[in-house]
């Protein structure tokens, strides 16, 4: 040949391309009639730990945060800057404010999830537990804004926290 | 006018409407069937979001491709460019028109339109929009044209891919068009007509009268050489969306896509209703000949025997395209020319020869007892070229000499 095709030394013995084809199509004909494995998303969705639906999103996920609050339903921050410090993506705006007991909470805090890389680094770094990332996927808006949440919306999520890896129990038992 | 060709004339362009509507609407289904049987044999659901079950999904496309932006790419050629949908999509139209769909019907009516006069039709009127008598030419000489829409297209599209796309879709069709011709011959040769109506009634003696046992391989290499044609998967070297991105199709959008598109569907159904008639007794209800006299409901029931015939190759495009990975290019042309043309002259020499003998030396006219022999002859016949010979000498597109002759050696061992 003009065009220098390289030659692949093939099995010779043994090989027959007309039973291998055959065989070819006795196999998609088998797999054509076996179950399917699709999940149909918008009815089926993944389900807790517990239901053992179809699919269920690992506990270590990393999704969009979630603040918590405690008893009497302030946000359990008291902004002392750990997780603006540590984001790697920089997209923790944090002001502190302190009221006349000498307690500090966050006067701003918002999370741009459009810049957070969901490392989970702010929840291993709360010294209160308050800011979580949350094992939770759905998170389509209609407008780039509605990315940024605020204190109020971070507080109000209400889906499960992410339990992040830990060393001591790498395996998760 | 006489009434008598007003009367073929009506009828014809009934059969038309008819002809070109179920065309149109079951390539639309085929396209939602490929999805479905890709999906199936890939473990997916195929689509089932539009309408009950997905049925909705090709009524989705066609509204898609209409109102999509068209693009022209800035060097192309602006007529042909536009003209190459049309070239390969009209053929491919044109080709549903020649086939037996049914049992031939009869038709009788005497009326009068007021302007329009009297229209008279009384006769067996074949379920065919042209019952030509050239039947089979006319489907080799349109069925080649149908490399003019490819080859333009890849050509004025003015961008690499699609002029090689269009550059292997010619050689290749031009290639297996030879092939096909030739594997023909032999059913040619039983029936003494290349009319479909004849080739059809050639077959009706019941399952062994149907040519796909007496004439096997000569079945085989229509059916190869019907893929290659038809640039369906292992031999989509056209399209190969993994080394000419679309082929020759790369540059066109909207509905200009969609005629290609309808285009390689259209000429899926032909092949697969050729090898139906030319093989499969056409519309032939086996073990019965209940369905040779002439009726409303032996058309019905012969209607829906072609129907699935048809449709059992149409599926079985879509399975062996799911099933085969996509031949390299030097090795088609070698199958064509090298295994499948020369395997088509040889069959046809025996064929006539065994004919010959069959039919003057022994002098036996009884069609079943030459049909029986035939296939004999092709059970040994299939028994080299499907085992003997088939130990990597058929699809060895690049060997060497060397490699070559240890082939020969290792058959003689």
């Amino acid at each position: 040949m003009a065009i220098g095709v390289k030659v692949m030394k093939r099995p010779e013995k043994d090989v027959s391309y007309v039973r291998a084809t055959l065989k070819g199509m006795a196999i998609t004909f088998k797999k054509m009639l076996e179950p399917k494995v699709t999940m149909q998303y918008p009815e089926e969705k993944s389900a807790p730990e517990a239901e053992r639906g179809a699919w269920t999103i690992a506990p270590r996920w990393r999704g969009t945060h979630r603040m918590l609050t405690d008893e009497q339903g302030r946000s359990k921050c008291v902004a002392c800057g750990l997780c603006p410090q540590i984001c790697p993506a920089n997209c923790i705006k944090l002001v502190p404010g302190e009221d006349e007991n000498g307690h500090r909470y966050p006067l701003i805090y918002e999370i741009d999830e459009f810049r957070c890389v969901f490392c989970g680094y702010c929840q291993e770094v709360c010294p209160e537990e308050a800011i979580h990332v949350g094992v939770h996927y759905e998170n389509a808006e209609y407008s780039r804004d509605r990315f940024v949440y605020d204190l109020e919306r971070l507080s109000s999520q209400t889906h499960p926290v992410s339990t992040l890896w830990d060393p001591t129990d790498p395996k998760g038992e | 006018m006489t009434p008598e060709m007003k009367g073929f004339l009506l009828v014809t362009i009934v059969k038309l409407l008819v002809v070109f509507t179920v065309t149109m609407v079951g390539v639309a289904l085929l396209t939602l069937m490929e999805r479905k049987v890709s999906a199936w044999m890939q473990y997916r659901l195929g689509p089932n979001r539009v309408g009950f079950w997905g049925l909705g999904q090709p009524a989705a496309d066609g509204i898609k491709n209409i109102i999509k932006e068209e693009t022209f790419p800035g060097m192309a050629n602006r007529v042909l460019f536009t003209l190459a949908p049309a070239l390969s999509f009209i053929p491919a139209m044109t080709l549903a028109s020649v086939i037996h769909w049914a049992a031939p019907l009869p038709v009788q009516f005497d009326f009068a339109l007021p302007l329009l006069g009297r229209f008279h039709y009384d006769a067996l009127m074949p379920m065919a929009v042209a019952d030509l008598p050239v039947g089979f030419l006319f489907v080799l000489a349109v069925s080649s044209m149908g490399v003019y829409g490819i080859a333009l297209a890849g050509w004025s599209s003015n961008s690499k891919y699609a002029l090689l796309g269009g550059l292997r879709a010619s050689a290749q069709m031009i290639s297996y068009e030879v092939a096909m011709g030739l594997s023909v011959v032999p059913v040619l040769l039983l029936t003494g007509n290349v009319a479909f109506g004849e080739i059809i009634k050639a077959q009706q003696a019941g399952l062994f009268g149907w040519f796909i046992l007496p004439l096997f391989l000569a079945f085989h290499n229509f059916l190869v050489a019907g893929f290659a044609e038809t640039n369906r998967l292992p031999f989509d070297m056209p399209e190969a969306e993994s080394e000419l991105i679309a082929g020759y199709h790369t540059e066109y959008s909207s509905m200009k896509f969609s005629m290609f598109f309808i285009a390689e569907y259209a000429n899926m159904v032909t092949v697969s209703a050729m090898v139906t008639t030319l093989f499969l007794g056409g519309w032939d209800i086996p073990f019965t000949h209940w369905d040779e006299t002439p009726g409303v409901l032996q058309t019905i029931a012969t209607g829906g025997m072609m129907f699935l015939k048809v449709f059992f190759w149409l599926f079985f495009f879509m399975w062996i395209r799911w099933t085969l990975p996509r031949f390299r290019y030097d090795q088609l042309m070698a199958l064509g020319w090298k295994v499948l043309m020369p395997i088509a002259l040889a069959y046809v020499m025996l064929i006539a020869t065994a004919i010959y003998l069959i039919e003057t030396v022994a002098g036996v006219t009884s069609p079943g007892i030459r049909l029986l022999v035939l296939t004999l002859i092709n059970v040994g016949l299939g028994y080299i070229v499907f085992i003997v010979l088939d130990r990597g000498l058929l699809i060895s597109g690049s060997r060497k000499r060397g490699a070559a002759s240890g082939g020969l050696d290792r058959r003689a061992a």
